[in-house]
C-alpha cells in the first residue's frame, strides 16, 4: 500500500484552476498540498464511438487533487488501456506513476450505463481494486466521487469524503438561499429561500435532515427540514431568540440556544420540538454548542470568564471547564469525527482565523492565512476543515487540510457563500 | 453619540418596520426532481394585543418627532451592554406609554457589528436587547408587554466596514408590535 508522507516542508506551490461548466456551481481553486504526493495516472475511461463520454476521470481526478495528497500524472502520448491485461507497467513506471486507473463505459439497454474501473499498483504490478457500477445518466458525478473515494481509501488507508455533501447559505443582494451541494461545490440544490437571513445549517448525522436558524418571522427560529420531501418543522420558537442548533450523534435531539429565561443558554430539545431541558445555568452567554462523536461531551462558547472562550461540559450538564486559553476571542467550536481535534475561530491582531487544537496535548496550529474566517466544520473523514471567509468583500468557502498545507477555495461570482457545514 | 440626527434615525427605524408581513420563505425539494413549495408563512412575532391607534395617526404620540417616544434606538459602546444615562428620558417615556396602555407590546431588537461569529454576535445582540428590557422592567413595564430578541449581525443599519458603521450597528431598537 502506498502512503503519502505529509510531514516534509512544502517544496512547491501549485495553482490549479478547474472551472466547471455546470451553471451556478462554484469554481474551485486548489493551492499547495502535501510534499510527497502519490502519483496517480488516470487514463480517461473509454466509451464506444457515438456514446456520451462524461468526464468521470476528470471529476475523480479533481477530487484527488483537491485533497492535496495526490499528483495526477499526464496520460497523454501513452498507451490507453481499458483492462489490466492491456497495461504495459514499464510505460507507467517511466512516467513516474505510483498507481494507474483504467476503465470503460458501456451503454446498456434502457439508457443505463455500466462503468468498470481498475486501480493498479504500478510498482508491484498488481490490482488494488476493481469495481463495476450500473448507473443512470443522472449518476455520473456520484459515480466519479465514489471512484475517487475508493482510490483515496486504497492508497491512503483513510476513507474518502468525496461522496459527501456540504450545506451553505447563499446571499445575493437581499435574497438568501440554503444550498446543499456535493463536497466539491458542484450540483447545488436550493432547499430553502428567504428574504431574511438564514444561518447555522447543520446536517443530521444520517444526512436526511438539516437544522437551521431562519429570521423570516422577524426573530431567530430553529427549523428542522427534511432533505427528502422538503417538509419542515419549527423546533424551537420560544419567546426571545432561538438559535445555534447542534444534533446529538443519534439524531434524535438537538442542543439549541434559547433566551426564554433571559441570557443565551443551552437547552436540549427533541427533534420534533418536544421535551425541552435546560443544560447550562448562568447569566452569561453560552452558545454554539456541539457534541463530541460519542455524545458524552458538549463543547460551547461562553463569555463567563470575561471574553468568549470555548468550554466543555458533560452532555448531561454540570460543571464546565475552559478549553481555550490563547487570546481573547475563541469561538465556533467543532470536533473531529475521531474526537481528537477541536477546530475553532481565533482572533489574533484583529484577524479571525481557523485554528486547530489537539485535545490531548492542547497544542494549537493556525490553519489559514485569511482574516475573516467563520463557521469551521470537519470533513466526515476528519482530513480537512471547511470554513467561510471573505476575499475582497466576497464571501467564499474554503477547505484546508489539518496540516494547513492544502487549501481549496469554492466561490461563485456575484454571490456570497457563507455559513457552511460539512455533512455525510 | 449625542449628535445623532433623530428625524433621520426615526425614518430609518420606521422604514425598518415598514415591510408588513412580506417576509417570505419557500421550501424547495429537488431530491425527487420536483419543486415542492411547501412554505410558509406565518404571522409575525409578538402575539400581544394591538393598540387602537392606526399607523400614521396624527394623534399617536409615538409618531410625534417632538416626543421622546419617537426615539427608538439605544446605542452601545464597543463590547458594552450598559444602557447609558442619555437614554433614560427616552426609556422613561416608553415605559410610561406601555404602562398606560396595557395592551401595547414592544419587541426589543438587539444588534451587533459584523466582526466575528454570527452566532456569538446573535448572543451579543441579545445581551443588548436584554439590557433595554431590564431597564424598562425596572421602570415598571410588565414582562408580558416585552420581548427581547436579536438580529445579531444579520440586519445591519449601516453596511459599511468602518468603526462608525460598527457603532451604528451596536444597537437595540424599540419596535411596537402594532407598527410592524
Amino acid at each position: 500500500m502506498l502512503r503519502a508522507v505529509l510531514l516534509l516542508p512544502l517544496l512547491c506551490l501549485t495553482v490549479l484552476v478547474a472551472p466547471f461548466s455546470a451553471h451556478a456551481a462554484m469554481e474551485i481553486q486548489v493551492i499547495g498540498g502535501a510534499a510527497n504526493k502519490i502519483a496517480v495516472a488516470m487514463v480517461p475511461f473509454q466509451a464506444a464511438p457515438g456514446q456520451p463520454s462524461p468526464a468521470l476521470t476528470q471529476i475523480a481526478g479533481d477530487d484527488l487533487n483537491r485533497s492535496g495528497q495526490f499528483r495526477l500524472v499526464d496520460t497523454g502520448g501513452a498507451q490507453q488501456p481499458v483492462m489490466p491485461a492491456q497495461v504495459d507497467y514499464g510505460v507507467w513506471r517511466g512516467k513516474g506513476a505510483d498507481a494507474l486507473v483504467v476503465g470503460q463505459v458501456a451503454a446498456q439497454p434502457g439508457g443505463r450505463f455500466v462503468v468498470r474501473f481498475y486501480l493498479l499498483d504500478v510498482l508491484k504490478q498488481t490490482q488494488l481494486a476493481g469495481y463495476s457500477y450500473t448507473i443512470t445518466p443522472g449518476q455520473w458525478r456520484a459515480t466519479a466521487h465514489q471512484i475517487a473515494d475508493l482510490i483515496y481509501a486504497k492508497l491512503t488507508g483513510i476513507p474518502g469524503a468525496f461522496s459527501t455533501r456540504i450545506a451553505y447559505v447563499q446571499k445575493q443582494g437581499r435574497r438568501y438561499a440554503l444550498e446543499v451541494a456535493d463536497a466539491d461545490g458542484q450540483n447545488p440544490r436550493t432547499v430553502m429561500r428567504s428574504n431574511e437571513s438564514v444561518i447555522s445549517p447543520k446536517f443530521s448525522p444520517d444526512g436526511t435532515r438539516v437544522a437551521y436558524v431562519s429570521f423570516e418571522d422577524r426573530k431567530p427560529i430553529v427549523y428542522v427540514q427534511s432533505l427528502q420531501d422538503g417538509q419542515r418543522r419549527r423546533v424551537a420558537a420560544f419567546k426571545g431568540s432561538n438559535s445555534a442548533p447542534a444534533w446529538t450523534p443519534d439524531g434524535r435531539r438537538l442542543a439549541v440556544v434559547l433566551t426564554r429565561d433571559g441570557a443565551s443558554q443551552i437547552y436540549l430539545i427533541n427533534a420534533d420540538g418536544s421535551g425541552l431541558t435546560r443544560l447550562t445555568r448562568g447569566g452569561n452567554i453560552d452558545t454554539e454548542p456541539v457534541f463530541t462523536p460519542d455524545g458524552q461531551t458538549l463543547y460551547f462558547t461562553s463569555d463567563r470568564g470575561g471574553s468568549p472562550q470555548i468550554y466543555r461540559m458533560a452532555a448531561s450538564g454540570g460543571e464546565a471547564r475552559r478549553v481555550t486559553f490563547n487570546g481573547s476571542y475563541n469561538v465556533s467550536p467543532a470536533i473531529s469525527p475521531d474526537g481528537r481535534y477541536l477546530t475553532y475561530i481565533s482572533r489574533e491582531d484583529g484577524r479571525f482565523r481557523v485554528t486547530l487544537q489537539e485535545l490531548a496535548s492542547g497544542q494549537t496550529r493556525v490553519l489559514t492565512d485569511t482574516a475573516r474566517d467563520e463557521s469551521p466544520s470537519f470533513a466526515p473523514n476528519g482530513q480537512a476543515v471547511l470554513y467561510a471567509t471573505v476575499l475582497g468583500e466576497h464571501g467564499i468557502l474554503g477547505t484546508v487540510s489539518l496540516d494547513g498545507k492544502t487549501h481549496a477555495r469554492l466561490s461563485e461570482s456575484g454571490v456570497d457563500a457563507r455559513e457552511p457545514a460539512w455533512g455525510p | 453619540m449625542n449628535k445623532i440626527l433623530w428625524p433621520a434615525l426615526l425614518a430609518m427605524a420606521l422604514s425598518a418596520c415598514g415591510t408588513t408581513g412580506g417576509t417570505k420563505a419557500t421550501v424547495e425539494d429537488h431530491s425527487s426532481g420536483k419543486t415542492a413549495t411547501s412554505g410558509t408563512e406565518t404571522t409575525g412575532v409578538g402575539s400581544g394585543g394591538v393598540t387602537g391607534n392606526a399607523m400614521g395617526d396624527a394623534g399617536d404620540p409615538r409618531k410625534n418627532p417632538a416626543s421622546p417616544l419617537s426615539k427608538r434606538s439605544v446605542f452601545f459602546d464597543f463590547d458594552s451592554f450598559v444602557v447609558k444615562d442619555e437614554y433614560r428620558p427616552m426609556l422613561e417615556a416608553h415605559a410610561g406609554y406601555l404602562m398606560s396602555k396595557p395592551d401595547a407590546h414592544v419587541i426589543l431588537q438587539g444588534n451587533a457589528d459584523e466582526r466575528g461569529s454570527r452566532e456569538y454576535n446573535l448572543a451579543l445582540g441579545q445581551k443588548r436587547a436584554e439590557a433595554v428590557r431590564k431597564s424598562l422592567a425596572v421602570l415598571g413595564v410588565k414582562d408580558s408587554q416585552m420581548e427581547a430578541i436579536s438580529f445579531g449581525e444579520e440586519k445591519p443599519r449601516n453596511e459599511g466596514h468602518t468603526e462608525a458603521a460598527y457603532a451604528e450597528n451596536r444597537r437595540t431598537d424599540v419596535v411596537y408590535s402594532d407598527e410592524k
